[in-house]
């Protein structure tokens, strides 16, 4: 077990560690790289606990799109970072008092915090044992059958949202040239060079 | 929960074939040269619709489940899904002139409506929280995008903003309350919930907080009182085919849905949310009848017009609330299925006018633009004045009778405070619907609106005229449907 709580240890540090770096590198750039490293740090936690789906998806899904959409972002506004951060310190000591506050509330909420006893016997459709069966496993037998109506519900809805943003956004533009490859082809010398006779001494 | 080798999901068949319908039909437009695409896609669409409705009426008979007891069809989601499937149709069709004109003739246009209508009737076929907010998020999606469709303009983008952030506040209300359900009662399905309290004869604090909840968001998509300040602004701004829409086919589903889900899961909770039902009834009614007095503009009277209807659609849900005697609830429901199919009938003939409305290439919205109709163009002076009529509630019209059912509901679960203020609101809201009739016979005639008005609203407006005017001789086929609805729904 002291490998388990030696990577629980390992990952925990380098992740606070890059959510503090995330917040404060100068560069936006950075952020983001040690946002990624945030992220796999976390899925790594996530693996410990036993939640090996969660890990891959946040993987697949936070570091392979979103953090990679972040960068582009990024690197694409022309945004300075340093401004934004201005005034900083000015407000540090009321944001500190809020943050303070709201641990405290978590604190209490978590120190009575308790599961009602006829929970578990109101459920419907049963959880499945953890020792046989993986989460991975147990999410592919219900997402594709108790769940399909949901699925498939789901998978319109992401299709009007694709619909409606081309929709509200495309637009057509005139005069925009286009390369068209035939007619580059079909070009003919006498299409574009003209020969003129000069008369010598008069000029163009 | 188990399920069966091979899944029964043929009841799902007109979900399935709208979706199907509705991919094809994107692909087939993306492929099709601009100038055909939009032509061709609407009439694909408003075939798949139809095509739809038949196949939801061949699968009734009686009440079934499917996917694991989340979906249901019974008699009362068919009646509800051929209405809805029917009136976004005729708004397809409605709206073919109009998009032209505004250059915003794009094949998407009726595409998303028929998403918009796939999610409406998931939403009335819901049999579980899950489903109900997938239906209620898929319509909503697609009506947000419609509503901002005249993305040139100002006011378009303006109303769809509008109501794309009320919208998901509504949702997280509507989402919290559910969760707040199943945090309590530990269950999501209808059927599980209601053997729940039943069993237990009530049900703790924090299911009823949920109930809330919940109602505040269904509330806020019928656009009742207090939640309806969205529905003007929304109405005025969006592209006038977008608000015939809105008047009618989203407005029957969430309809459906706060009736399945209050007499559904919570059905044996009836004194908990009868007083709430009562209370937004009221307000709504009230609302509609004054607010609609000061406004100049038809989209924005049509919006409290609505408002008001949905008020008295209402009362007939009050009914179903905490009376004793089961037939009267019965009979609330099935009143109220009765209003809701004149409204709808009613709201699409109105809309056929107000498209047509037009001078000069514009579309004129105020109601001072009617003046003199009835020397200019007779027959659409003589429909709307029908419509007006029958909205106010004047007989022989259709209107008079479906406000005569609810108050008459009302009068016998001895909910006379409602039945006493709906009629006094009822007289107020009289007002505005007949100055529209005094303006377009006895004011001076203004200048004629640009003609000729086309096939497809003299077709609407013929249709709506016939019903609204002749539902007094023939009331016997909506009667009986709406009755098998409420039997099939209350478990007859």
């Amino acid at each position: 077990m002291i490998v388990a709580s030696l990577a629980f240890y390992m990952f925990a540090i380098v992740l606070v560690g890059a959510a503090v770096m995330v917040i404060s590198a100068k560069n936006p750039v950075h952020s983001v790289l040690f946002l990624i490293l945030a992220f796999f740090n976390s899925a790594g936690l996530f693996v410990l606990l036993g939640a090996e789906f969660l890990a891959m998806i946040l993987v697949v899904v936070y570091v392979g799109a979103v953090a990679v959409l972040f960068l582009f972002v990024v690197m694409m506004l022309d945004i300075s970072f340093t401004e934004l951060r201005q005034g900083f310190l000015q407000y540090l000591p009321l944001g500190g008092l809020v943050a303070l506050i709201f641990l405290a509330e978590l604190l209490l909420v978590l120190g009575g915090f308790a599961i009602s006893p006829q929970a578990g016997t109101r459920l419907v459709s049963p959880m499945p044992t953890p020792e046989t069966l993986s989460n991975t496993h147990a999410l592919g037998q219900i997402i594709y059958t108790h769940y399909v109506y949901f699925f498939q519900a789901a998978g319109m809805i992401l299709l009007v949202a694709m619909i409606g943003a081309i929709v509200l956004t495309h637009r057509k533009r005139t005069g925009v040239r286009r390369q068209n490859i035939s007619e580059q082809i079909a070009r003919r010398p006498s299409d574009s060079v003209e020969v003129r006779k000069v008369q010598t001494g008069s000029g163009v | 929960m188990p399920i069966a080798a091979v899944p029964n999901f043929a009841i799902a068949a007109p979900e399935m074939f709208l979706a199907g319908a509705a991919m094809a039909l994107l692909v087939l437009g993306t492929f099709l040269s601009d100038a055909k695409a939009a032509r061709t896609v609407s009439y694909g669409c408003i075939a798949a619709l139809i095509i739809a409705a038949v196949i939801v009426m061949a699968l009734n008979n009686g009440s079934r489940t499917a996917f694991g007891g989340v979906f249901i069809l019974d008699g009362f989601a068919v009646f509800m899904k051929v209405l809805i499937l029917v009136s976004a149709a005729a708004v397809i069709f409605m709206a073919r002139d109009y998009l032209a004109r505004h250059d915003i003739d794009r094949f998407e246009f009726p595409i998303l409506i028929v998403l918009a209508t796939l999610g409406m009737i998931m939403m009335v076929s819901a049999n579980d929280f899950i489903a109900l907010y997938l239906g209620l998020e898929l319509q909503s999606l697609a009506l947000y995008v419609i509503a901002s469709f005249q993305r040139d303009g100002t006011r378009s983008p303006e109303a769809g903003l509008k109501y794309f952030v009320l919208g998901a506040l509504a949702s997280g209300m509507l989402l919290y309350g559910m969760s707040l359900v199943y945090g309590f009662a530990g269950a999501t399905g209808f059927s599980a919930l209601a053997d729940l309290f039943k069993a237990s004869g009530g049900a703790p604090i924090g299911v009823i907080v949920g109930l809330v909840f919940i109602m505040a968001g269904l509330a806020f998509k019928v656009s009742a009182v207090p939640f309806h300040m969205w529905t003007p602004d929304v109405y005025e701004g969006a592209p006038t085919p977008v608000t015939a829409l809105f008047a009618v086919a989203p407005k029957i589903a969430a309809m459906g849905l706060f009736i399945r889900v209050m007499v559904g899961p919570f059905g044996d909770l009836g004194g908990q949310w009868q007083q709430i039902v009562v209370f937004i009834a009221i307000a709504s009614m009230v609302l509609g009848a004054v607010a609609a007095i000061n406004q100049r503009n038809i989209k924005r009277l049509m919006a409290y017009s609505s408002i008001g209807n949905m008020g008295y659609a209402l009362i007939g849900l009050a009914v179903a609330g905490e009376t004793a005697d089961a037939a009267v609830r019965a009979d609330g429901i099935r009143n109220m299925l009765i209003f809701l199919a004149i409204y709808v009938f009613m709201n699409l003939g109105t809309f056929a006018v107000i498209l047509t409305m037009r001078r000069g290439g514009r579309m004129v919205e105020e109601i001072d633009g009617l003046a003199g109709l009835s020397k200019t163009n007779p027959m659409m002076a003589l429909a709307l004045g029908v419509f007006m009529f029958s909205m106010a509630g004047i007989p022989p019209f259709a209107g008079f009778l479906g406000k005569l059912y609810i108050f008459q509901s009302a009068v016998q679960a001895e909910l006379f405070g409602l039945a006493i203020i709906g009629v006094l609101a009822s007289v107020i809201a009289a007002f505005y619907y007949i100055r529209i009739v005094k303006v377009m016979y006895f004011d001076a005639p203004d200048e004629a609106f640009d003609g000729p008005i086309s096939m497809e609203m003299k077709t609407v407006l013929f249709v709506s005229f016939v019903f609204v005017t002749f539902f007094i001789v023939f009331p016997t086929p909506l009667l009986t449907s709406a009755a098998k609805a409420t039997t099939s729904l209350l478990g007859g």
